[in-house]
């Protein structure tokens, strides 16, 4: 029973060094400053590099839980593309992606608030079926999307009057933070049809999404968790929500290694004691 | 009044916030309360969702616009309807059909484009020449993931015992996957530190103020 | 009839699905474009299955009295509540019945489906998933011993990963020369992820799908018939 205690008081006073030790860098910022890495830079470069008054499309496929992994990329991605004059089309492939595909794209037109409904963005709003919506935009995005969230027709939205299917569009931007997202992107998207596609997803789905980040150009970079977005902010010259809390994260993280050594520590004291 | 909700609204928020948080202590009735509220606003958004985005454009409005020329819609319809019959004991080997239907459909999706990206694709991106760049770490690099692929699938290969000459690659191959899950690890702690770090920054900033 | 036909019904789709990747022309292409819009709406209809499941399940908790049932009680109100206001004043980018419900937005502030979604559905839903920084780090400590060399491997490779990740771990490594410029922390942290990790996931994807391209010929064939219940 008092073994029971001691490991309860134990778990809660971890519970409290890890809250005070990422609420204080949020109080007290210290500043430090983030490398850039290559695939950031990739992801950066194929918006960069993209021509202008090109059609691209954004797909909005995460939901509150990861918002503030995704949402600063989202934003940033946002304004990069809107800063190299692209006309953005905004779909979501999860429900709660509609909202979040609002709130950042509220963010982004305080930077450029000349951009018009229709004309330089459109939010065409969420479909069910993942992948299989995914194939069917690639043979017509009039059928999926009839119309946009307001009820205007696809026929009637000046932007979209070139874009029949994904095949018409520049690239493809899937912010993603589970299935569907950017692994059904990749495949009804990308090799079938040869439209490039980059994207962010949260840290524990970047590992594993990784591999097509290859030769084959199956992804064209890829930001994978606060970090990433903190990065792609630092190549678009901004000082956003990201970059803020990578202090806060990287004590974090110091303290999660202060706990695995502590752990591993004891353990082989432990181990040396019943030994004896 | 919409000055009065605002801030009502954000002491729900709070309220909620520290609800959940209260699990970390023990668990209570408030975290209780709070989980089965987020289930049911869960369901509820992604019912209303499904009828806007997808009902209304996609069935309801091709029907009532155009019905005879979407009398075809009728059939989905249909399927659609006896899918909800499985609620029905009696009447549950009806919702079958649809069933059959949407994974029949799901296979061949996934056959085909499994085939094409994970595995083509995957080993095509293998296929590279290994000493083409003229960077040594990325030359090693490269040769590491050439072995490491193979010996990551010969590990998986249980169609004959692993023994002798023949366990090495498998052993490496484990090596290999020892290396990813460290690094899976340590994304994941960055993953789960960031979504504590943003729900502080709400409390410290929204709430309390003490985050300009 | 009961079983065989739905059988049928899932070859042929599946067959369908196959025959129009390497014969992308009529009738192949009309017929795929058909089944792809008809799936879109019959998962509609699986979606409403189960939320009326979930309903259901709810009621008979609530019924039986189960320990915790008024909480189940709380999930279907907020559940009713949530639909009620969707459909009723509709939603940020839809109108409801009552159109876009001018009146209750200049009271609420916006209309009242948003302003549950923001002021208790995202809370509910991003605070959930913060407790898991918590687990994490209580796993950190009591869990992640170091045994044998392949936990060392795993290990050392968390270790040089967490510290590239962070705006720390640059400055730690920073004085290096240029010529050990590849132990800098943050370039090592990128070398591990574009070479033996992406080897092991890769491994990882090609082993999968082998595995789903054997299953989903399984299930076009009728070999694997699980999702159909008993034969009854």
């Amino acid at each position: 029973m008092s073994v029971n205690k001691n490991t309860q008081t134990e778990r809660r006073i971890i519970y409290l060094v890890l809250l005070i030790a990422v609420a204080l860098p949020l109080i007290f910022p210290i500043g430090w400053k983030t490398e850039v890495s290559n695939y950031t830079k990739m992801a950066w470069d194929l918006v960069e590099n993209t021509p202008d008054s090109s059609v691209v499309v954004f797909s909005f496929d995460y939901d509150p839980s990861t918002i503030t992994e995704i949402q600063p990329m989202a934003e940033a991605m946002l304004e990069h593309s809107f800063s190299r004059n692209q006309k953005i089309i905004a779909v979501a492939l999860w429900p709660q992606g509609v909202q979040m595909a609002d709130q950042a794209f509220k963010v982004a037109l305080q930077k450029y608030p000349d951009k018009k409904y229709g004309i330089d963005y459109v939010n065409l709003g969420y479909k069910v079926a993942g992948i299989v919506a995914i194939q069917a935009m690639g043979k017509s995005m009039q059928e999926v999307f009839p119309s946009d969230q307001s009820g205007i027709k696809y026929e009637d939205i000046p932007m979209l009057k070139k874009v029949k299917t994904l095949k018409d569009v520049a690239y493809i931007c899937s912010l993603s933070s589970g299935t569907p997202g950017i692994k059904e992107w990749v495949m009804a998207a990308r090799d079938p049809l040869g439209t490039p596609v980059t994207g962010g997803t949260t840290a524990v789905s970047a590992p594993g999404l990784l591999p097509y980040v290859n030769s084959q150009k199956q992804l064209y970079g890829l930001l994978g968790g606060l970090k990433a977005a903190s990065e792609y902010e630092t190549l678009i010259n901004k000082i956003g929500s990201a970059t803020i809390k990578m202090d806060a994260q990287s004590i974090a993280h110091l303290l999660i290694l202060a706990f695995i050594l502590i752990g591993n520590i004891k353990a082989f004291v432990t181990k040396k004691r019943s030994e004896q | 009044m919409s000055g009065f909700m605002a801030t009502f609204g954000l002491w729900l928020s709070v309220f909620f916030t520290l609800s959940i948080f209260s699990f970390l202590y023990k668990d209570n009735p408030f975290y209780k309360l709070s989980e089965q509220i987020f289930v049911g606003l869960s369901a509820a958004y992604w019912l209303v969702y499904l009828y806007y985005s997808v009902m209304v454009p996609n069935l309801f409005n091709k029907l009532f616009t155009d019905f005879k020329g979407n009398l075809i819609l009728l059939i989905p319809t249909a399927l659609g309807l006896l899918m909800l019959l499985r609620l029905i004991p009696k009447t549950q080997w009806l919702s079958r059909y649809p069933i059959a239907i949407m994974i029949g459909t799901s296979a061949g999706i996934n056959m085909v484009r499994y085939a094409k990206t994970d595995l083509l694709g995957q080993i095509s991106a293998t296929m590279i020449n290994p000493f083409a760049s003229d960077n040594v770490i990325t030359v090693i690099g490269n040769i590491l993931l050439i072995v490491g692929t193979i010996c990551g699938v010969y590990f998986f290969y249980f169609s004959k015992k692993q023994e002798g000459i023949r366990a090495v690659p498998s052993k490496l191959g484990i090596w290999f996957l020892m290396i990813s899950f460290g690094a899976s690890f340590g994304y994941t702690v960055m993953a789960r530190i960031s979504l504590l770090i943003g729900r502080l920054e709400f409390l410290l900033k929204d709430w309390l103020h003490i985050i300009k | 009839m009961k079983y065989k036909v739905p059988l049928i019904f899932a070859f042929v789709c599946g067959i369908l699905v196959v025959i129009s990747e390497f014969i992308p022309h009529r009738p192949f292409n009309m017929l795929i474009t058909t089944l792809q819009d008809w799936f879109m709406i019959i998962s509609g209809f699986a979606i409403l299955l189960g939320q009326i499941s979930l309903f259901q399940s709810n009621i008979k908790k609530i019924k039986n009295k189960n320990p915790d049932w008024p909480f189940y009680l709380a999930g279907l109100i907020s559940f009713a509540i949530m639909l009620v206001f969707g459909l009723l004043w509709g939603t940020q980018e839809y109108a409801g019945i009552f159109g876009q419900g001018d009146k209750i937005q200049a009271v609420v502030g916006m209309k009242p489906f948003d302003y549950l979604f923001n002021n208790a559905f995202m809370p509910l839903s991003a605070t959930m998933f913060s407790l898991l920084a918590f687990f994490i780090a209580s796993a950190a400590y009591r869990a992640f011993i170091i045994r044998s060399f392949e936990s060392n491997l795993l290990m050392i490779t968390a270790v040089i990963v967490m510290l590239g990740r962070t705006s720390f771990g640059g400055m730690l490594t920073s004085w290096l020369p240029e010529g050990l410029k590849f132990l800098h922390l943050p370039n090592l942290s990128d070398f591990i992820m574009e070479f033996p990790n992406s080897a092991a996931q890769r491994a990882i994807l090609i082993s999968a799908a082998l595995g789903i391209i054997g299953s989903s010929l399984r299930i076009i064939l009728g070999i694997e018939r699980s999702y159909l219940g008993g034969e009854k």
